[in-house]
């Protein structure tokens, strides 16, 4: 019915030829676009693609890629060291967040109150994000000498506590990696709450104190319920990047020892990677989309979270 | 980069990012603020009536001081143990790895990590410089003229291919690892397989999403009516481009900048698969290959050579650093 009613308002609209889409700007729009659309077509898109794809495929250099369905999933799944990767970079996340969550705020609570040399408090816990991650992890490589003569450890016997393992036993390795993560983290993460500090209106504070609020009072009735979006974020953010934690223990300890710190992406590596005679790049890549998979729904609540608060 | 370190410019750029990241909304409430903002400065937690109670000032000093021997020796105590170390011989720093004076002093290491022909860094060194300044420039290019035709010149598919670009900031890295690296291998339309030149690290690194999303925010908050004008008079979409927009842009473009070369300096993974070849590696794939087969001394002056830039960057560029931290929440994931 619509359809025998439409035609003449569609003829009313002027011809696209090549010629009006040429003087209406079409070929400066596409120049434009071009960097854009090369750059992405070939180093983000056709890679995404190839991912599902591989993900299906036995790909190696030797043979043709062959479908194989489920199958690089199902190796995933029986491979039993894919369950210990996914149990120490829970470990990791968990650890991170006992460490590294609460230390930061407390530090930018009390930083924020400093009333001299500001600019000081702030330039000295963020330069340890300065430095290269990979020289921080060799550093700290250095410090962690498991010897009684290692830099931690000399410190440590100061307080009569006696030489430590650090990362060369497998109780104690994890919570060594984590503890560099935390000190290479934690100062980007102070910025970002001294920032929402400085913005808690002043009025709230005034407002509490006619109330008849104590400092602790301000802090618990204030300070944390302003504080509460960005809590939110830097939790999502940090739950994000620790469940793709590669960096510390692929330096420090290559996964060991015992395959105690062997996390997801160190194992993605190492289907991919890993062996000399050609990557197991279907595994790898399956492997991926599941991590991909259960990264997006957190990136999907982040998402959420932020856009209710433009919005709001 | 000059541009960022100009203060006025942090509100214009805070609020170009738009709902992405937190200190935006911080920001609006700021700048409402503004005006009241003498008066309130100093306002914290802790009332100017509270800091005249005796308690409360006997337990801040001790805690500010306390706070900040902690932040020096967590800070700036392992750059100074670096620092110290890259001028001991081997065996002082081993036997006494905490020993405030060394009992020589070692000048060769600095230059045998430099220019050893084993295991300097020097190559290396440049080459990080070269991998910094190459994915600086490449962002540059993309982010600019990608945000230009998507915001301001706005074709009719300007609407997919900001959704096709945006989608892939839920597309975690990780996920383009391997069929990155075989399309490094056999790139299609380039022809000739780019692994094991900078381009293999330049050209993926313009793929970056956030930068678009950066530019996009902020070309959108342009006031139109100057596009309109510079129409009227007869600029053409060039012109437009290259004379008002892009001059108008100096914030975001500092701190896309910021972000470029940081990341180009930081990166580890993609660059030690792709490389692979010492006179192309960057320091970061390089430091821990040597350090298996070189003296302990000579290992920690690298590191601290390594190190050198970007703290003497960091100081220069403090407040650049800093605003683009309150902004960084929104990069890490």
């Amino acid at each position: 019915m619509a359809t025998s009613t439409a035609p003449p308002t569609v003829r009313l609209r002027p011809r696209r030829t090549p010629g009006t889409w040429f003087r209406g700007g079409g070929l400066s729009n596409l120049l434009f676009m071009l960097p854009l659309l090369f750059i992405f077509g070939i180093f983000s898109w056709t890679p995404i693609v190839q991912a599902i794809v591989m993900s299906v495929q036995h790909t190696n250099f030797l043979a043709p890629p062959s479908f194989v369905g489920w199958a690089n999933f199902n190796q995933v799944f029986h491979d039993p060291e894919f369950f210990v990767a996914v149990k120490n970079t829970g470990y990791f996340a968990v650890l991170a967040l006992v460490f590294g969550y609460p230390i930061p705020l407390v530090a930018a609570v009390l930083m924020s109150e400093v009333k001299r040399a500001k600019g000081l408090y702030s330039a000295l816990a963020y330069l340890p994000v300065v430095i290269p991650p990979v020289v921080a992890v060799l550093l700290w490589l250095t410090f962690y000498d498991a010897s009684p003569h290692g830099a931690f450890n000399t410190v440590l016997s100061w307080v009569g506590i006696p030489p430590q393992p650090w990362i060369q036993s497998a109780a104690t390795a994890m919570p060594s990696l984590v503890l560099e993560a935390t000190w290479a983290a934690a100062g980007g993460t102070i910025i970002i709450y001294l920032a929402a500090l400085t913005s808690v209106a002043p009025e709230l504070y005034d407002a509490a104190e006619v109330d008849g609020a104590g400092i602790w009072k301000k802090i618990w009735h204030v300070t944390l319920p302003q504080l509460r979006g960005v809590l939110l974020v830097t939790l999502i953010l940090q739950i994000i990047g620790t469940s793709q934690v590669f960096l510390e223990p692929y330096l420090f300890t290559k996964g060991g020892p015992a395959d105690a710190t062997i996390t997801v992406l160190l194992l993605i590596y190492r289907y991919a990677f890993g062996s000399p005679t050609g990557g197991n790049y279907g595994t790898a890549t399956a492997l991926s989309i599941l991590l991909a998979l259960f990264l997006a729904v957190l990136s999907f609540v982040y998402f959420r979270i932020t856009k209710a608060w433009s919005d709001s | 980069m000059t541009s960022v370190t100009q203060p006025a410019a942090t509100p214009e750029v805070i609020s170009a990012t738009g709902g992405a990241a937190a200190p935006e909304v911080r920001s609006r409430r700021f700048l409402s603020r503004a005006p009241k903002e003498a008066e309130a400065q100093d306002r914290g937690i802790i009332s100017s009536m509270d800091w005249r109670r005796p308690g409360v000032r006997a337990a801040m000093r001790p805690i500010h001081v306390i706070l900040l021997i902690i932040l020096i020796i967590v800070g700036i105590g392992p750059l100074l143990w670096l620092a110290k170390s890259a001028i001991t011989p081997t065996q002082d720093t081993l036997r006494e790895p905490m020993a405030l004076f060394p009992n020589g002093v070692d000048w060769t290491a600095l230059s045998r990590a430099w220019s050893d022909p084993q295991v300097g860094i020097g190559t290396q060194f440049l080459n990080t410089l070269w991998v910094a300044v190459g994915s600086w420039g490449v962002q540059l290019l993309v982010a600019t003229t990608g945000g230009y035709a998507l915001a301001v010149l706005r074709p009719k598919y300007a609407k997919i291919v900001n959704g096709l670009v945006l989608g892939t900031l839920f597309v975690p890295a990780v996920v383009l690892l391997v069929p990155l690296y075989l399309i490094v291998l056999h790139p299609p339309v380039i022809g000739a397989p780019i692994i094991n030149t900078f381009w293999a690290v330049w050209l993926p690194a313009g793929a970056n999403a956030f930068n678009i999303l950066l530019m996009t925010r902020f070309f959108n908050n342009l006031p139109r009516e100057v596009f309109e004008a510079a129409k009227t008079d007869g600029a053409g979409p060039f012109r437009l481009f290259w004379s008002i927009v892009l001059p108008m842009s100096r914030p975001i473009l500092g701190v896309v900048s910021v972000f470029a070369i940081i990341n180009a300096w930081k990166d580890y993974l993609w660059p030690s698969l792709v490389l692979a070849n010492p006179a192309v590696q960057p320091l970061s794939v390089r430091l821990p290959l040597i350090q298996p087969q070189i003296e302990l001394d000579v290992f920690l002056a690298a590191l601290a050579i390594s190190t050198l830039i970007p703290i003497v960057l960091f100081l220069i560029f403090q407040g650049a650093f800093l605003r683009s931290a309150g902004l960084g929440g929104a990069v890490k994931g």
